[in-house]
């Protein structure tokens, strides 16, 4: 069996989520490899990565380089063909990172590319099968690949639960010797932070989040009432945002913020997996939908089929009857 | 500015209307709607944009068989001035790395300044676009939504990543860049855009007209294959309310409160 | 004794007056004329092709209902009360203006006829008329100057104020009118002095005004005087005469022809070009009006003829509620740039794109077609068919606002602006409460082999089969035909949106796409009369297709079978509630059917009934139907808020309308105006379907999950 690779994303000396979820995945793929932690970076905040994940990774190799302070794709690219060797499997989280890396990668390593795995149903001799989702989430599919010369795999981030073992003591190997000169045709030149609004919905502990089913942008505020009621703030997915109904900020998923309440009420939300996966900490989550077959009933706890246009108000108007006109302090964030 | 858009004809999802067939190998196919997929449509804006700026042509290619002319058609309503299909037995069943070996291929047989994809298309791969670029040696960005041509060797664009922040890069041409939706409003094509293009002659490029590396292509060379396709079965999901909308409204304020999120 | 000067014999400043009078003339008919083909340039040279010369007895009699009857001018009573008077005014002073012109040349000119009865009869109710245009021409400058009502006002984005050309002309009319009557006070206080016979001044004009007040004056300066007036006189006419054209007053020398020219064929739209049809508009490159020379003739001398009166915008809804549009701006723009871009003096100028200069594309997109700027303007001016072609425009640049683009891909690929599939297009017949009531045949139009045919053909049109809410309308419609004995059946699957938004969006090809698809869908129906619940199918059907079967509304089946006793309703079971019925815009004012929903409602024992203050051919748009829906607008407050608002002053509790679109538009405003413990609102196809006596046992009518179960 190949030796299997998983890259570690993060931020600020920090792991990202994704870097144990991987640990997972590899051993999904081959139960008693023991992968290893390609971790790129330079100075102290990679030392600190790379101390962290010396917990769920026996083998640590550091990358450090001036050049790749910052993730560029195509230097880390560049970098890491230098010290994979051939055969390689590659974990990656599917982000924007692991779409810039991921197939380039996979071609200058000759090896296959799986995108976007949500599961590994193991080896059968040097095929790997894999679960991927196909037109938006609405079928599965099962993909079988030849992994005898390598592979590259993007891993959705979540679908793996992060591994648990006893702590280990990985023992980290600097390879940052072994890149040689980093160019490329791309330079990062800089992150334009998005503006963080009026309310950050990262702070709050009740979340009443709205999706297309609002059907207008003069219907928000409705859902405004219901969240003043609660002292919640106001989230919702893409497509609110894509109809200029509400500001950036105010997103939740994937190309979104990501939030961890107590309580999410999903309202007139579909529940597609790139909004889903702006949600952690497994709050306690109310769907409200027209649509019973509406994917989001899969992960709510909780399911109401009705229109969010008549719920959404008599909702506001019980609460308001129950407490009495008190604001709701145990909504209002820290 | 010589761009090349590649593009895909996919079924139009929006309507959650995706089933598997009676076989259970593929999808219902039959009542399904084309459609040109959203990202290329915005590449193709894109590239019609620059080039009013800049000069020169945009040049939309799939690889497909017949069926997919209809889309080229369309971005020609558009503007766009070429329409090239590639098609080819020997390329039916290719993976993802053989689309990308195919259009490698056919573009080392002109010469593109830009050539811009979608980000992903039906099968949420997202892989053509960084694949082309590396088999060719482009310099690559993904999740495009911004492009500004700083002169005529480099552009400066933003790429989305989380938090809806934005990634500024400056890269070389010729460069290859996979394009998020949102980065434009694309244009209206109406229906008489797309009538007057319906006779326009379409060049077919075939196995033989490119040198292509016969290893990657079809279905022989395809590393990753697709098995099935299923539903998984639905896990436990919600506990759904069957009240009505007042005992629905009590019950959720009941657990709201045990789960702490009322006083 | 002396005799009184004549202007023609005597000597202005060293002038001979027949000179004087002869020259001035000259010259001013001169420049007017030449300010006049001026003007008609463009409307000749350069413009699109307008085919308006059928029916010349039509026209002639709405000549003389719409131009010389001022048909219109009532509907604003104060405004209308001054502008007859003035407009009589004009109309009967012209014999006496020609006459005092050529008496300029030729003294003592009289023209045939005046010394006998009718001639003295002219002269009285010549001077009366002058003293009342004068009065009323006070009355109009105080009220444009001192109380400025508001339709006048010009929002800032527009410009400066137009009072000054106002009070301008009105300033010239009251001295055309003072230095008539001074000519004419003068001579007869110059012959009273002298002991003479004197024309008969009668009491209370103006010339009896200045004869009494020169009584005294001197021989000499009344002579003067009269002389002096006669050149005040001429000069004014003549600078009022070229003043015309350079302004809003051109309405005076265009109305008759504007009038005459006028669109016949309401509820229609103009072809993409006149004298193309429609397999030959591949050969058109260009749809629609990008730039002004592709407006057509009458298109400009609609632009000519506006009166600048407001009325228009005044009952524009989308203006009302704060959207980029007023309908006069569309006019007085455009009128501008064509006096810019064709001068009187100088080169005329290449055209520009409208868009983007002229008009905002919001502008141009903020309108729902309703048509009441066509109903109210006294000139007749189009509003519509410029819209439209200003779309179609935009359309064929492909500038086409984001939210609408979807709808019309889902148009064009599955036949309704939902992007719902085609074959669950008849699903809303399958509901399970329904199969059993109602005998419904699917005709056919779909090409299978169990084809079946009916007499009549129910069109049901996109919003009524896929809206959740709406279907219960295409099913109560459907009871009513089936109650009534109707041998009908639906299209089902091969039925497609009719396109009535499509085309008034300018998206012309996609609508003929529809329409053939449609049309041939209906013929293979073998149906022979067509019913529809849906006013803007109702009209589509009626006027954008061609050849089909006759077409009626489900009202005016309601009405027929109430009067004939087939359709009998049970009385109202709530005493509160007060209906009021809102006149749709493509079931009234287009298409003038008004009365029979309203008899429909007064069959309802027991139904108290008020009428809003804005109804019938003033009813207040909704706020849009079709693709009006998916677009959005930049608004103070939606159309439909201001709806409701209205049905609550008139005292209503329930709005009863007879239009799907209506309905989507009325039921969220009254949520979105907090107004759902006051107000509600059923279809009338309902309201008559819940009201049916029927014998049998009682058809379970369903709960749409709304308003209608909670209506009493």
């Amino acid at each position: 069996m190949a030796r299997i690779f998983a890259f570690i994303t993060h931020k600020n000396g920090l792991a990202d989520d994704s870097a144990f979820e991987l640990a997972s995945a590899a051993r999904r793929i081959d139960s008693t490899s023991s992968p290893t932690a390609l971790v790129t970076g330079s100075g102290s905040e990679l030392d600190a990565v790379c101390a962290a994940v010396g917990s769920s990774y026996a083998d640590v190799w550091k990358i450090g380089n001036e050049k790749l302070t910052y993730p560029n794709a195509e230097l880390v690219r560049k970098a890491l063909i230098q010290v994979l060797p051939a055969g390689a499997v590659v974990l990656i989280p599917h982000n924007h990172f692991g779409i810039d890396l991921g197939p380039g990668l996979s071609v200058k390593l000759d090896a296959a590319f799986v995108s976007d795995a949500l599961g590994i149903d193991g080896l059968e001799g040097s095929f790997l099968k894999a679960v991927r989702q196909e037109f938006g989430g609405q079928v599965s599919a099962h993909v079988r690949c030849d992994i005898s010369s390598g592979a590259v795999i993007t891993i959705r981030p979540g679908a793996f639960k992060p591994l648990e073992l006893p702590a280990l003591n990985g023992t980290v190997l600097d390879k940052s010797a072994e890149i040689g000169a980093l160019e490329s045709g791309r330079q990062y030149l800089g992150t334009i932070v998005a503006e963080s609004g009026d309310v950050d919905i990262t702070k709050h502990q009740i979340l009443v989040s709205i999706g297309r089913g609002i059907q207008d942008k003069e219907n928000v505020a409705i859902a405004e009432e219901l969240a003043e009621a609660l002292g919640a703030a106001v989230s919702c997915s893409r497509p609110v945002v894509d109809a200029k109904w509400l500001p950036k900020s105010r997103q939740v998923g994937s190309s979104g913020q990501t939030v961890k309440p107590k309580v999410y009420l999903a309202c007139g939300i579909s529940g597609s997996f790139q909004h889903l996966a702006g949600i952690k900490g497994n709050p306690f989550i109310v769907a409200i939908n027209k649509n019973p077959k509406a994917p989001i009933f899969q992960v709510a706890d909780l399911g109401i089929v009705d229109d969010v246009l008549e719920f959404i108000p008599a909702f506001t108007d019980r609460i308001r009857e129950v407490s009495g006109g008190k604001t709701n302090a145990a909504g209002v964030g820290q | 500015m010589e761009i090349l858009v590649c593009v895909k004809r996919v079924p139009d999802t929006s309507e959650n209307e995706i089933q598997l067939n009676a076989a259970g190998n593929d999808i219902e196919r039959d009542d399904l709607v084309y459609s040109i997929n959203e990202p290329d449509n915005y590449a193709v804006e894109e590239a019609l944009q620059i080039v009013a700026k800049t000069g020169g042509n945009v040049t939309v290619a799939t690889v497909g068989g017949e069926d997919d002319e209809e889309v080229l058609r369309r971005e020609m309503a558009m503007g766009a001035k070429q329409g090239v299909l590639i098609s080819d037995e020997a390329f039916n069943g290719s993976d993802g790395k053989g689309i990308a070996t195919i259009l490698k291929a056919y573009v080392q047989k002109n010469h593109y300044d830009l050539i811009l994809t979608g980000i992903q298309a039906d099968d949420g791969a997202a892989q053509v676009g960084g694949m082309l670029a590396a088999m060719i040696d482009y310099p690559f960005a993904s999740l495009v939504n911004s492009i500004e041509v700083l002169d005529g060797k480099k552009l400066k664009v933003s790429r989305e990543i989380e938090g809806g922040n934005k990634e500024i890069n400056e890269i070389d041409l010729p460069c290859v860049l996979s394009i998020q939706t949102g980065i434009n409003e694309p244009r209206y094509v109406g229906m008489k855009g797309i009538r007057q293009v319906a006779s326009v002659e379409i060049p077919t490029f075939g196995a033989s007209d490119l040198s292509v590396d016969e290893g990657s292509i079809g279905e022989a060379g395809a590393k990753v294959k697709r098995v099935d396709y299923f539903v998984p079965a639905a896990g436990k999901g919600a506990e759904m309310l069957t009240g009505g909308r007042q005992a629905n409204i009590d019950k959720v304020i009941e657990l709201l409160k045990a789960k702490g999120g009322l006083n | 004794m002396f005799d009184l000067p004549s202007p023609s014999q005597s000597t202005y400043w060293l002038i001979p007056g027949r000179f004087l009078f002869l020259t001035i003339p000259l010259l001013g008919a001169g420049l007017f004329s030449y300010i006049i083909w001026k003007r008609l340039v463009p409307l000749l040279f350069h413009s699109a092709p307008d085919f308006r010369l059928n029916s010349a007895s039509t026209r002639i009699k709405r000549v003389l209902k719409f131009w010389l009857g001022q048909w219109k001018q009532p509907r604003y009573a104060g405004a209308g009360a001054l502008h007859i008077v003035i407009f009589a005014g004009f109309l009967v002073l012209a014999a006496r203006s020609i006459s005092l012109i050529i008496l300029g040349v030729s003294a003592g000119f009289a023209l045939p006829g005046s010394s006998g009865t009718l001639g003295h009869l002219y002269d009285i109710v010549e001077d009366y008329t002058a003293t009342l245009v004068f009065i009323a021409v006070v009355i109009a400058a105080i009220r444009r100057g001192v109380f400025k009502p508001a339709r006048y006002a010009v929002p800032a984005r527009y410009g400066k104020e137009h009072t000054a050309e106002a009070l301008l002309v009105l300033g010239l009319i009251a001295i055309l009118m003072l230095s008539g009557s001074l000519f004419e006070g003068s001579q007869a206080a110059f012959q009273v002095q002298q002991g003479q016979a004197a024309p008969a001044t009668l009491p209370l004009t103006l010339a009896w005004a200045f004869k009494e007040a020169l009584a005294s004056v001197s021989l000499p300066l009344l002579g003067n005087l009269h002389l002096a007036a006669y050149l005040v006189h001429e000069l004014t006419f003549f600078t009022f005469l070229c003043f015309l054209p350079l302004g809003k007053h051109f309405h005076v020398i265009t109305s008759l022809f504007n009038v005459y020219f006028a669109k016949l064929d309401r509820g229609t739209l103009k072809p993409v070009r006149w004298g193309v049809a429609d397999d030959e508009l591949d050969q058109v490159k260009s749809f629609g009006v990008k730039k002004f020379d592709d407006f057509t003739w009458k298109h400009m001398l609609d632009f000519y003829s506006c009166a600048d009166c407001g009325r228009c915008s005044d009952n524009c809804p989308a203006n009302a509620v704060g959207r980029p549009l007023s309908p006069r701006f569309i006019t007085i723009k455009a009128r501008d740039y064509s006096f810019g871009h064709y001068p009187i003096f100088g080169k005329a100028s290449n055209g520009t794109a409208l868009i983007g200069s002229v008009y905002s594309e919001d502008e141009i997109w903020s309108c729902t077609t309703c048509g009441a700027c066509e109903e109210e303007c006294p000139l007749l001016v189009e509003y519509i068919d410029k819209i439209v072609d200003l779309r179609r425009g935009m359309v064929d640049d492909g500038n086409v606002p984001q939210s609408l683009q979807k709808p019309l891909k889902a148009l064009e690929t599955r036949g309704n602006p939902y992007g719902k599939p085609d074959k669950k297009r008849a699903d809303w017949a399958k509901a399970a409460d329904f199969q059993p009531s109602c005998k419904l045949k699917l005709l056919g139009g779909n090409g299978k082999s169990d084809a079946t045919s009916a007499e009549t053909l129910y069109f049901v049109d996109s919003i009524t089969s896929y809206d959740d809410r709406i279907q219960s309308i295409g099913r109560a419609t459907a009871r009513i035909l089936d109650h009534v004995g109707e041998d009908f059946g639906i299209l089902g699957a091969a039925e497609k949106d009719s396109g009535h938004e499509v085309r008034r969006f300018g998206e012309e090809t996609l609508f003929m796409a529809l329409r053939d698809a449609n049309a041939d869908a209906i013929r293979a129906s073998g149906a022979r009369r067509i019913v529809t619940a849906d006013p803007h199918a109702y009209n589509a059907l009626k006027h954008d297709y061609k050849d089909l079967p006759p077409v009626e509304h489900i009202s005016q089946v309601i009405a027929r079978e109430v009067k004939s006793g087939k359709l009998k309703l049970n009385p109202v079971q709530d005493e509160n509630k007060v209906y009021t019925y809102h006149d749709p815009c493509y079931l009234g004012r287009h298409n003038q059917v008004y009365d029979d929903p309203r008899d429909v409602l007064d069959a309802i024992p027991g139904l108290k009934r008020v009428e809003m203050a804005r109804s019938r051919d003033r009813s207040f748009c909704c706020g849009g139907g079709g693709l009006m829906l998916f677009y959005e607008p930049k608004e103070d407050q939606r159309m439909g808020v201001k709806r409701v608002k209205m049905a609550a002053e008139a005292g209503a509790n329930v709005i009863v309308t007879a239009c799907p679109f209506c309905m989507v538009n009325i039921e969220d405003a009254i949520k979105v105006a907090g107004l759902e413990s006051e107000m509600t609102v059923i279809d009338l196809a309902e309201l008559v379907d819940r009201q049916t006596a029927r014998s049998q046992t009682k058809v379970a009518v369903e709960d749409a999950g709304v308003e209608p179960a909670s209506i009493g």
